[in-house]
């Protein structure tokens, strides 16, 4: 049997490890995503006090911090039973809001898009932000690097700091909003939502316009029927902040909705000995294995998942494009590559979603927190740009952190991924004919969910060139590969 | 300048924010790419791997490295870039001092698989199976990296030029330290690249010299917007903590926790703040001459003072572990 290790992957926010699995044929056999690492935050958040925990936590990850900042300090108003006024969830989610802008921009333009603008084909050293201004144009990169700012800008306003955000406290967020900011924030999301149609714009012509990448995106190897989770509101159209978690069934039928407390009912996670990351799956079907359909109890998160999850979207433009993706590709959509764009239809909607919230009289209003009752159990679920987070504390009297159970975006992709990736190379790797650009549409099959490891499994992101070793039969290294 | 420097990013054990730094200098990376070739940065750019270790000695002018060192993949790293390197500069908290995922030295491996793989109320994993470096599969061997017991800082790994503090390093002090690269005005080797004032010299706060009685949590209270927290009982770091941030966490009206470091005055934070906590809350006398029931009464009032005082630099800290069981 010959192995190629894919090590590490390059360009997404973890780092992660593949390695693929040849029989004679030259065939593959397995392929295996190998988590690298763990931090432990479970664990050494117990026995502190209560209040921190939405700063501690943001350090599981450096790119979404808004995301876990926001769902521990739900899990604390749960916790210490107390509703933030109506101003103060509004703030929180016009903040959450500002981290999509930035975060799915991010993806779009760093990580994620240069292999659909440069081209999966492209040179390694082309297939990067480099790359993108190359081929889109510096006036575009300008505007790419603004409005990335600009979402980071939203959250450093309200948060105090972009990365690692610290305004939210049990019971509400630690201060106002002036009107100067608000107005501030109002030009920034207005100008998002234009920038978010030019890059709709952009994905039309250069991927949909082009009919050897919608042949990809529709390909078998980048095809997996799931079930799929995200957060509604009350009309089942997809909400980042707060709502009710909605399952659909492989056909894209409702096959639950829960209150975020009632989570552990519904989801379980599943422990392999050879990666530090867990595999969540839902209990209800059970962990079957690598295995997808309706039968396995795997399900996707995320952009896709959110959106096939979903009755639609809450404001016009993003509705409209919704509409545009599933009269294209059919509902539930199953291909991985059209994350890319459910996140540019996400990007929208959190564009219009803060100008509608900067415009809310509410939002200036000083009325930000309420007083925390006695300490106890809670649960806080939020949307985070990769998925579905879930943080649940127990507390002591003193409110300090006796008990932690965190399910983390990415985390819940994790089943879904490695299928991903062992699809993929199954679809592409044949005869033993391994070469740079297919090992590139290998990681695109994974770089499609925008994983950051450093969530999955609160372990340290680093990351390394790709290295691929292809082992024969009896081990011996007969081709390393590098890049 | 006549050649262009050659930069490199790196990062270990980190959260990825120090990279969010990075790009958080927008129009700025423009100005580092007049005068800088980047030569290695993982995160943005598909890198050959090879090529640094193909590198000769001391190829690359000044290496930024964040996040700390927790496995033997990071080590390697640390001391490749090290050699590969004339200047290596610990970028952020975790590489600088540990950090918060430093916590982690709290508990040792086994106290932490035990409460992720086993405890943790959503696992289904009756047969306590845990994570091995090494497992057979139908197919073959597969192997991960150890899970080291123990954080340790860039530090304590390799031999560090310069640091660059805070969680992650605010904005202003990354352009400054490439200006001073620019300029070839960078100050002694060993210097923390941040100003060497206390947070509390960057906040506008009003302070009065109150004597304050009793300790509120952030939850418990919503402060005065323009009164300096500690002097209304909310333990806060800037005392003892390094500036250059611009006091941002006070600026929504939250204390500081610390992420910028030790004053330059101080061996490290915790025991500045203690000083500090000593005086406001009324033990007048020179710091080193309390008595135990006095630091006992001081630190009775506060919950969880590891945490607290150590939550950016525990492996960096003298305290080190509290238990090192292993
Ligand atoms: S210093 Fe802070 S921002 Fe930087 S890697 Fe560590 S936790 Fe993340
Ligand atoms: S203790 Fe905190 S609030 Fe008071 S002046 Fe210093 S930084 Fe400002
Ligand atoms: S105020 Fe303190 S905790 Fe906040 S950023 Fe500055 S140094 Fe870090």
């Amino acid at each position: 049997m010959k192995e190629i290790v894919i090590d590490p992957i390059t360009r997404l926010e973890g780092h992660g490890n593949v390695s693929i699995f040849l029989n004679d044929k030259g065939e593959v056999e397995n392929a295996y995503l190998k988590i690298p690492e763990l931090r432990g935050f479970e664990k050494f958040c117990i026995g502190r006090r209560a209040e921190l925990m939405p700063q501690l936590t943001t350090r599981i990850c450096g790119v979404c911090p808004v995301a876990h900042h926001f769902a521990s300090v739900k899990a604390l108003d749960a916790a210490f039973n107390v509703e933030p006024p109506s101003a103060a969830k509004k703030l929180r989610e016009l903040m959450n809001c500002g981290y999509y802008i930035y975060d799915h921009t991010l993806h779009f333009y760093y990580l994620g898009g240069p292999d659909f603008i440069v081209g999966p084909d492209a040179p390694a050293e082309k297939r990067n932000i480099l790359g993108v201004i190359e081929k889109a144009g510096l006036d575009v990169a300008k505007e790419v690097i603004k409005h990335r700012a600009y979402g980071q800008k939203i959250t450093a306003i309200i948060g105090g700091k972009a990365t690692h955000p610290v305004c939210a406290i049990p019971g509400g967020i630690s201060k106002a909003l002036s009107e100067e900011n608000r107005q501030e924030i109002e030009t920034l999301a207005k100008s998002s939502v234009e920038f978010a149609k030019f890059t709709l714009k952009i994905f039309h012509d250069l991927v949909l316009g082009n009919s050897k990448y919608l042949d990809l995106i529709k390909s078998d190897a980048y095809t997996m029927n799931t079930y799929y989770m995200g957060t509604v509101d009350a009309k089942n159209k997809v909400n980042f902040y707060d709502g009710k978690v909605r399952v659909v069934d492989p056909s894209g039928k409702e096959f639950l909705k829960f209150e975020p407390k009632d989570y552990l009912k519904h989801v379980g996670e599943h422990v392999e000995e050879w990666t530090y990351s867990k595999f969540p799956y839902l209990k209800k079907i059970g962990w079957k294995g690598f295995a997808y359909g309706p039968d396995s109890g795997v399900y996707r998160v995320g952009p896709l998942g959110r959106l096939n999850a979903s009755d639609g979207m809450a404001t016009p433009l993003a509705q409209a494009e919704y509409e545009v993706m599933y009269k294209t590709l059919g509902k539930p959509v199953h291909g991985t590559l059209a994350f890319h764009w459910a996140r540019l239809i996400e990007l929208l909607y959190a564009a219009e979603r803060a100008v509608e919230l900067a415009k809310d009289p509410e939002i200036t209003s000083t009325n930000i927190r309420n007083k925390p009752g006695t300490p106890g159990e809670g649960i806080g679920i939020v949307e985070a740009a990769r998925g579905t987070l879930i943080h649940h504390y127990t507390l002591d009297k003193d409110a300090m952190v006796k008990d932690v159970n965190m399910i983390v975006a990415t985390t819940n992709n994790y089943p879904a991924i490695c299928m991903s990736i062992r699809d993929a190379a199954k679809g592409l790797i044949h005869g033993g004919k391994v070469d740079q650009g297919i090992l590139n549409k290998v990681e695109m099959a994974f770089r499609a969910y925008d994983p950051c490891f450093g969530c999955a499994t609160h372990f340290a992101v680093g990351q390394m060139p790709l290295t691929v070793e292809v082992f024969d039969s009896n081990k011996q290294r007969i081709q390393t590969l590098q890049r | 300048m006549s050649q262009k420097l050659k930069i490199a990013f790196y990062w270990a054990a980190s959260c990825g924010g120090c990279e969010i730094a990075v790009l958080d200098i927008n129009e700025k990376i423009l100005d580092v790419v007049k005068i800088a070739d980047i030569v290695f940065w993982p995160v943005a750019m598909d890198v050959k791997y090879k090529d640094v270790e193909n590198m000769p000695d001391k190829y690359i002018d000044i290496t930024f490295f964040n996040g700390s060192i927790r496995n033997s993949e990071q080590e390697h790293m640390a001391k490749l870039l090290r050699k590969k390197s004339k200047t290596l500069v610990a970028f952020g908290s975790c590489a600088h001092e540990g950090c918060i995922p430093g916590l982690a030295n709290l508990n040792n491996r086994d106290e932490i698989f035990e409460q992720v793989y086993v405890k943790d109320k959503s696992n289904v994993n009756p047969k306590a199976v845990m994570p091995k470096t090494t497992t057979t599969v139908k197919e073959g061997t597969l192997k991960i990296p150890e899970f080291y017991d123990t954080v340790k800082t860039l530090g304590q790994t390799v031999d560090v030029d310069y640091y660059l503090p805070g969680c992650p390093p605010p904005v202003k002090l990354i352009s400054n330290a490439i200006d001073a690269i620019a300029q070839g005005k960078l100050p002694p080797k060993g210097s923390v690249l941040a100003p060497l004032k206390a947070v509390c010299d960057e906040c506008p706060r009003k302070r009065d010299n109150k004597k304050i009685t009793k300790i509120y949590r952030v939850h418990e209270k919503a402060p005065d917007p323009d009164r300096c927290l500690m002097e209304q009982g909310i333990i806060c770091m800037g005392f003892a903590t390094r500036s250059g941030c611009g006091a941002q966490c006070l600026n929504v009206d939250m204390p500081c926790t610390g992420c910028g470091g030790a004053t330059p005055n101080q061996p490290e934070v915790g025991a500045g703040m203690i000083t500090a906590l000593a005086s406001i809350l009324g033990i007048d006398k020179e710091p080193g001459q309390y008595t135990d029931e006095d630091v006992e009464k001081l630190m009775n009032q506060i919950k969880d003072p590891v945490g607290t005082f150590y939550m950016y630099s525990l492996p960096a800290s003298i305290l080190k572990r509290k238990v090192m069981k292993k």
